[in-house]
């Protein structure tokens, strides 16, 4: 390959190499992380001061507070969770636990990644145009998305849709990409059974967002129709219907959640076996589970609209199957604690960030139980409760494996060692934060709170809040400079930090076999694997980890004979 | 309890927060489980020196039975949670008491529009009271509603009835409540509306039956004429309250 060869610096930003676009979607994502978290400390700041200007930006209320929720919420979805749950870690990951070189569309993936960009650029520039960014909540329902005469609002979501549009199709190109590499790049010898447990997660979230993402576009196609060509698809005085939005948003909208959880829960998977030393437990269970999950993701989207006016008769199939994805989750999570069971387990920060990422997602998931239940959500639907619920659901596998995956796989990717104090200091701060921020949005949900409301003080009669809301408020600017150590260690330790090696943490997959910064090409010599990824404290070996590429020897003596 | 949630204060009401608290208990003894398990295997399983990791790979039958046992018990949580709260959404959604009365309920930005039937008990017709943002029912009658939207989309959420449901332009969605306790209540919007959907606000008042037929007297439209001559009109050409565009019967 062309590693050692003068690299010009067109080549390097229009880049061809699955690492180098890894490192682009990284850092989109998080500064556009740092984007959605600004707003929704805008949000927080005017929600504790009902009536208040927030410093710099006066009184965030009306289309200005509509327009924040709507992009803290765009931002976070699609231009946070996906380029860094899928875009980075997908990239980076992919081809090196495969045992291939790149990506099997090289091309395609520098395409994905900068029509990513493209659409990055669209959003910014919908703050920008007059009448400011889409007021119009993310999940953008017509009528009130589609009739620019309710929103008050033209440019700012025409521009909404086209980002969006564009974000799906550069991940749709993205998918496409992590399927076929797993499928058929994988290095000799290496069965489906041996594939790294991210791997697979991150090949079912692209298949389930390539077969949920259509209904979304058209969807998006026909509200932009509706808005700009007099079509009527969502307007009823036309023949239309704004619900039939509500079922292709959602279509898409709940796998989405999944394509989402996933690749979180994938990272962590990677994580545990190596910090306690033992195989992953039950991984024939969690691929099975995952399966179960994607099918089942597919068809529990109604569960959005148990009040939207479906008919009644829908809520109960939708309930039902709701609540029963607890059971192919439980399985994965109760598998990840039975590895803890008997292991060795070693508190770095990788590790912190993956038990934490499990502590916190299973308030999620309980919640989950509440809003499923289409009785209970007749009261719940639309309140911070729900706010609560969909944090909780979300930040751990997008936040917390997110973090996981930096401390984890930064050695691998910039070749040196973060600070563990540091690294520390950033999981306490996030995970005390994250509880104070979201835990009191279920209590003032319980109390009929609505969500997207910027004046709390009007539902006084509900039980005055204020308070909670200080320490929702406080907890948010909390979370946000518990990142400052993240940020200082992140840049700090690509000059100061202790130089790697390959495999600074003894694990099995072949992404430590190769040089910490991997070269253009990944590896010397493509790598043949002999076992699974998760031999770890195997009987009868001095050493506690066994990595794939490894030959038993008798192969190795054959090999070195022949 | 009183303190999580605002007061009950219709027939289905304590239905519904039966069935929180049932969820919320279930769901609770897992969790709790759960998070002790996972902090104990921390704690217990650190590394120490003079300690190996245990080989297990989950492969085993009797391994397997770890999971799967616990995840039947969650199936049967979850179906026995599936049945209860299909029972009250059964008695909220799919079987409708014989309605005292049928108020109409309109949303729009951003204002609610409840037209009262006058003392014929009719809606559309002359002596219809229509009230912006006032909503007024006797208690302990079983209200019908009849919800539209004239523009985008809203949702009727009065916290301490349970009741949320959204208005659809379009479409005219029946539902049905029962207050039980006097009083006032705040009539929100629980779906973003546009700039002033926080703002968008009434009040539902429940009255005892005197005090009920009082307003609905002292509200009278002018032109009011008594009820004998009211029921000939029923579903008039002409209604008296502001048509929503497009509007239909589903």
């Amino acid at each position: 390959m062309t590693h050692g060869a003068p690299v010009s610096f067109w080549s390097r930003v229009f880049s061809t190499d699955h690492k180098t676009i890894a490192k682009q979607y990284l850092f989109t994502g998080v500064a556009m992380a740092f984007l959605g978290g600004i707003l929704a400390q805008i949000m927080r700041l005017q929600l504790a001061n009902p009536g208040h200007p927030v410093p710099g930006l006066g009184v965030v209320q009306g289309i200005k507070y509509n327009a924040t929720v709507t992009m803290h919420g765009t931002v976070m979805i699609f231009w946070v969770a996906m380029p860094l749950l899928l875009g980075a870690f997908g990239n980076f990951l992919i081809p090196l636990m495969v045992g291939t070189r790149d990506m099997a569309f090289p091309r395609l993936n520098m395409i994905s990644y900068w029509t990513f960009f493209l659409s990055t650029l669209v959003l910014i520039a919908s703050f920008l145009v007059p009448g400011g960014p889409s007021p119009v909540g993310w999940t953008a329902y017509p009528p009130l998305s589609s009739n620019p005469a309710y929103s008050s609002n033209v440019w700012g979501v025409h521009l909404w849709i086209l980002a969006v549009a564009l974000e799906l199709v550069a991940f749709l190109m993205g998918g496409i990409n992590y399927i076929t590499t797993a499928i058929n790049l994988r290095a000799p010898g290496m069965r489906m059974r041996d594939l790294p447990l991210i791997v697979w997660m991150q090949v079912a979230a692209s298949i389930i967002f390539l077969f949920s993402v259509g209904p979304l576009v058209a969807g998006a196609v026909m509200l932009l129709l509706d808005r700009t060509a007099g079509t009527g698809f969502y307007n009823p005085a036309a023949g239309g219907d704004p619900l039939l939005f509500q079922h292709l948003f959602w279509f898409f909208g709940h796998p989405e959640v999944y394509v989402l959880l996933l690749p979180g829960l994938g990272i962590v998977a990677e994580i545990l076996p190596v910090f306690s030393r033992k195989p992953i437990f039950g991984y024939r269970m969690i691929v099975w589970s995952t399966i179960a999950t994607g099918l089942l993701s597919f068809i529990v989207w109604a569960h959005h609209q148990f009040v939207s006016g479906i008919d009644p008769r829908l809520a109960a199939p939708f309930s039902l199957t709701t609540i029963l994805i607890s059971v192919p989750v439980a399985v994965t999570l109760f598998c990840f604690m039975a590895t803890l069971y008997r292991g060795s387990i070693e508190l770095k920060t990788p590790m912190l960030f993956a038990l934490g990422m499990m502590g916190v997602f299973l308030i999620g998931g309980v919640t989950g139980i509440l809003n499923g239940s289409a009785a209970a959500d007749i009261y719940i639907h639309d309140t911070y409760f729900v706010v609560a619920h969909f944090h909780y659901a979300l930040i751990p596998p997008v936040f917390f494996s997110l973090f996981a995956g930096i401390y984890y796989w930064y050695p691998k990717m910039f070749g040196r060692m973060m600070n563990e104090t540091l690294g520390r200091l950033h999981f306490w701060g996030t995970f005390v934060f994250v509880n104070m921020t979201f835990l009191p949005m279920f209590v003032m949900g319980l109390r009929g709170y609505p969500r997207r409301v910027y004046d709390p003080s009007q539902f006084a009669a509900l039980g005055n809040m204020s308070g909670m809301q200080w320490i929702a408020t406080i907890g948010t600017a909390g979370l946000l400079l518990s990142q400052v150590p993240l940020l200082v260690n992140f840049f700090g330790s690509m000059k100061r930090g202790r130089v790697a090696g390959a495999n600074p943490w003894r694990a099995n997959t072949l992404e430590w076999l190769a040089p910490s910064p991997p070269p253009h090409g990944n590896f010397d010599e493509i790598p043949s694997v002999y076992r699974w990824a998760y031999e770890y404290s195997a009987p009868g070996r001095d050493e506690d980890w066994h990595p794939q590429h490894v030959a038993p020897p008798d192969r190795a003596l054959a090999r070195k004979a022949g | 309890m009183d303190h999580w949630l605002p007061q009950a204060a219709s027939t289905y009401a304590p239905d519904i927060d039966g069935l929180i608290w049932m969820i919320t208990a279930i769901v609770g003894v897992w969790f709790l489980v759960a998070e002790a398990v996972l902090l104990f295997f921390v704690v217990k399983y650190r590394k120490r020196s003079g300690r190996t990791a245990a080989y297990v790979t989950g492969d085993r039958r009797k391994q397997i039975a770890w999971i799967l046992v616990p995840c039947a018990a969650i199936l049967a949580c979850d179906l026995i949670i599936d049945g209860a709260s299909a029972h009250v959404w059964d008695k909220m959604k799919q079987t409708e008491p014989k309605p005292e009365l049928t108020v109409r309920i309109q949303g729009q930005q951003w204002a609610w529009i409840f037209s009262h039937p006058g003392p014929d008990g009719q809606l559309d017709t002359s002596d219809d009271v229509v009230a912006m943002n006032e909503v007024h029912v006797p208690v302990n009658a079983v209200v019908r509603f009849e919800l539209r939207s004239n523009d985008t989309l809203h949702s009727l959420w009065i916290p301490e009835l349970r009741l949320k449901q959204d208005a659809v332009p379009g479409r005219t969605i029946y539902g049905w409540f029962e207050a039980t306790k006097p009083g006032s209540y705040g009539v929100l919007c629980a779906e973003l509306c546009g700039a002033a959907h926080g703002l968008m606000r009434g009040t539902l008042t429940v009255d005892g039956p005197g005090a009920y037929r009082s307003w609905l007297a002292a509200s009278a439209p002018p032109a009011a004429e008594p009820a004998a001559v009211a029921p000939s009109e029923a579903g008039a050409e002409a209604p008296s309250t502001p048509a929503p565009a497009g509007a239909v019967a589903r």
